[in-house]
């Protein structure tokens, strides 16, 4: 089972090797990994997504409480969370199939970013299925190049203290 | 208020404020501004090893005798890659323990400079946590919470790095009035809640049991861990970690359990009905099996790292918290319920297995019999105030079984890590924490050698430490193994008795040497190297292939022990399907 664990950290150098090792240490693969300054600029947010049990994940969360540098830790649930992951897709494009390809991103709400003689790219966000959904239409033209940035995600408005 | 001084300056002030008095530390060419500073220092002793991980190893030993953390300074690259063992015995182990290193200037860091190494990257899994100092003005508060974090909650070791252009710079140096932490704040206090259901539990359970380690110690906790196994009669089974947390010639005492626990300790545990456990981390070599460990008890499992628990052992009532304060809550509960204890029969049943199964051996008259040997050591030594320190093997498991600690932090034996080599340099460290107390390393052959080279510390710095070695020629518990599991096949097993000559090896270092081979000379060499005055080595020849017993095959349930029969020959005591079993 996916976890996204949001990991709240004092960002200074080394923080990042901290949490990635102990994962590596303790047998976890990352499936997803995002990090970014919050609103607060001495911390950062690390989204990581893994594949593991309940048991385990809750024994990871306790070994990454005890990193003196982090400072809160949220095992977020899909019903109480949103999630965001931004995609760029460089499609295979010759000029009769452009229509297509931007119709397909305009069905997904994509934007095309750029736009080569033999290929466009589309920038997507959104949650991981419909990501899914539009990669798996484009590799009917071919994709030349993807870049995922990793999940991003906070607690839903509703949930806040 | 602020000083000028240097980097180098600020650090030695920080130690002082610090109320350090014993560093351990060895020089090298950046850590040179440092010990300079510390040329100055009328407060902090230096002891000088002959080795940087003995050093860490002394600091580990000092800081388990005096409840202080161990301080280590060292030099840069090698220096600071010598300290790894000693750091991981001493994170594996919950020691506190400030080691610095120095590190190359930050100009060249990065670039592979002359002794080099990225000792914060090396050490991050064998640390509590670590820092590179990039700027002086970050040094006397990077020390403060570093003090602050190796000393508390779970305590463990720190490591600092220190660029030489940053002890070199001149800056204004102000202690920090107070640390900002955000992200440690240890849970000390226990649940309240969660207290007096743990303490429901124990007024009803028939055959309770306290199974208690090294956090009992670290929490200071000793005085109400005895309250409560007096108040509600309860037997308590002591860790290798946590001899010393409760008297063990206390008739509540039942000794060490697991691999080589005696057979009623974990007879007891198999049987109990509550499983009391303290800081404990329900490590391998307890447990054994862990689907057959304690199955028919409820658990309740009190540790200050929550991380601790669930994580080997699911527990039906955790108490997040610092030992001693939640065996005092304990204590006050069950006293406000007027619980009265109710194990007299679970007493009697466990005291039945005792006498039907108490640790034994095979009495020999030509031969000194190992168990033998450190049986005297208990007996001549028990109304002395001593601190006895081992290294790992053989005579580190019958030590265990044969010492009786009585007294908290007079005992420091590796746990975790299982490291040769720990027990002399912890046993300097010893003799410096407690100078009035008679401090013996147990020692193998094996062991005794890989830090042999610090016999010249304990000469030069006049430090009366006893080694008592157990030699047997061999690395007897790699050899037991192979006698058990590998058919005999001594491969790189065997040693030699003479060689080195421990007589003569105490002779060059200045030591009293003594040899004894005679079971009847035992005693009397023994009285002699523990009231000779200064170090000395006692070379005990023991029988050579004896194992230690009882032995939970690894991965075996602890009830399933081989030996321990009183009587039995060793071949009768295997179990062929068992092993056959644990190894396929």
């Amino acid at each position: 089972m996916k976890h996204t664990l949001s990991v709240l950290v004092e960002n200074r150098a080394g923080v990042l090797t901290r949490v990635t090792s102990l994962f590596a240490r303790r047998g976890f693969n990352i499936d997803s990994l995002a990090v970014g300054p919050t609103e607060d600029p001495t911390l950062s947010r690390i989204t990581i997504v893994v594949s593991a049990e309940d048991t385990p994940v809750e024994q990871i969360t306790k070994q990454l409480h005890k990193l003196i540098n982090v400072i809160k830790i949220q095992d977020l649930h899909p019903a109480e969370s949103i999630d965001r992951e931004l995609v760029l897709f460089k499609v295979n494009a010759a000029p009769e199939r452009r229509h297509e390809i931007i119709e397909i991103a305009n069905v997904f709400r994509a934007k095309i970013i750029d736009v080569g003689r033999n290929s466009l790219t589309i920038e997507a966000t959104g949650a991981s299925d419909k990501l899914q959904a539009m990669e798996d239409l484009f590799r009917g033209y071919g994709i030349k190049e993807l870049a995922r940035t990793g999940k991003i995600a906070l607690s839903r408005g509703s949930r806040d203290s | 208020m602020s000083e000028r001084m240097t980097g180098a300056q600020a650090l030695v002030r920080s130690l002082e404020l610090e109320g350090v008095t014993t560093l351990f530390g060895y020089p090298g060419g950046v850590a040179l501004p440092i010990f300079d500073a510390l040329y100055d220092s009328a407060q902090v002793h230096v002891l000088l090893p002959r080795h940087e991980q003995a050093a860490v190893h002394a600091a580990d030993g000092y800081a388990r005798v005096t409840g202080k953390p161990g301080v280590v300074l060292v030099t840069s690259g090698p220096g600071a890659t010598n300290t790894i063992t000693g750091l991981a015995n001493a994170y594996m182990d919950s020691v506190p323990m400030v080691v610095f290193t120095a590190q190359v200037a930050q100009s060249v860091l990065g670039t592979d400079a002359f002794q080099e190494s990225d000792i914060t990257g090396i050490t991050l899994p064998i640390t509590k946590h670590s820092y590179l100092v990039r700027n002086p003005d970050d040094l006397a508060e990077t020390i403060r919470e570093a003090f602050l974090i190796a000393t508390t909650g779970r305590p463990g070791p720190v490591l600092i790095d220190v660029p030489v252009d940053v002890s070199k710079a001149e800056f204004d140096f102000v202690w920090p009035e107070h640390v900002n932490l955000p992200g440690y704040k240890p849970t000390v206090r226990g649940h309240i809640k969660q207290i007096k259901q743990a303490a429901a539990l124990i007024a009803e359970a028939r055959k309770p049991l306290l199974y208690v380690g090294g956090g009992v110690l670290a929490s200071g906790g000793w005085k109400e861990l005895k309250e409560l196994a007096e108040l509600m009669q309860l037997p308590v089974a002591t860790t290798l970690m946590g001899k010393g947390a409760f008297p063990e010639d206390h008739y509540l005492s039942i000794g060490m359990p697991g691999m080589h626990g005696a057979k009623y300790t974990n007879f007891a545990i198999t049987d109990t009905d509550l499983l009391i456990a303290v800081g404990v981390r329900f490590d391998d070599r307890v447990t054994g099996k862990l689907s057959a460990f304690a199955a028919k008890a409820r658990v309740i499992h009190i540790d200050v790292d929550p991380a601790e628990i669930g994580k080997n052992k699911t527990v039906d009532m955790p108490v997040v918290g610092d030992a001693k304060q939640v065996l005092a809550g304990l204590v006050a509960e069950l006293r406000k319920a007027d619980a009265e204890p109710r194990t007299e029969g679970w007493m009697n049943a466990i005291d039945d297995w005792r006498r039907q199964f108490p640790l034994h051996y095979l009495h020999n008259t030509e031969e000194i019999m190992p168990e033998f040997a450190i049986e005297t050591i208990q007996r001549i030594t028990r109304d002395r105030k001593r601190v006895i320190t081992t290294e790992v093997g053989q005579h580190q498991m019958w030590a265990c079984q044969y010492i009786h600690v009585t007294e908290p932090r007079t005992w420091c034996s590796s746990g975790g890590l299982g490291t040769m080599g720990f027990g002399f340099p912890a046993a300097i460290g010893a003799q410096l924490g407690a100078p009035d107390h008679l401090v013996i390393d147990i020692a193998g052959d094996g062991s005794i050698q890989m830090n042999s080279q610090e016999m010249a510390t304990a000469a030069i710095n006049g430090l009366p430490v006893k080694v008592v070695v157990l030699n047997n020629g061999y690395l007897g518990m790699v050899r037991q193994w192979q006698e058990l599991f590998y058919g005999h096949r001594y491969s790189s097993s065997t040693l030699a008795q003479d060689c080195p000559d421990f007589v003569k090896l105490a002779d060059a270092y200045g030591w009293k040497g003594y040899r004894v081979s005679d079971p009847a000379l035992l005693e009397a060499t023994l009285r002699e190297a523990f009231d000779a005055e200064g170090p000395a080595i006692i070379d005990v020849r023991v029988v050579r292939e004896e194992c230690v017993y009882p032995m939970v095959a690894p991965g075996g349930s602890i009830d399933e022990m081989l030996g321990g029969v009183p009587g039995g020959p060793v071949s009768d005591m295997l179990d062929d399907d068992l092993i056959k079993e644990v190894w396929e």
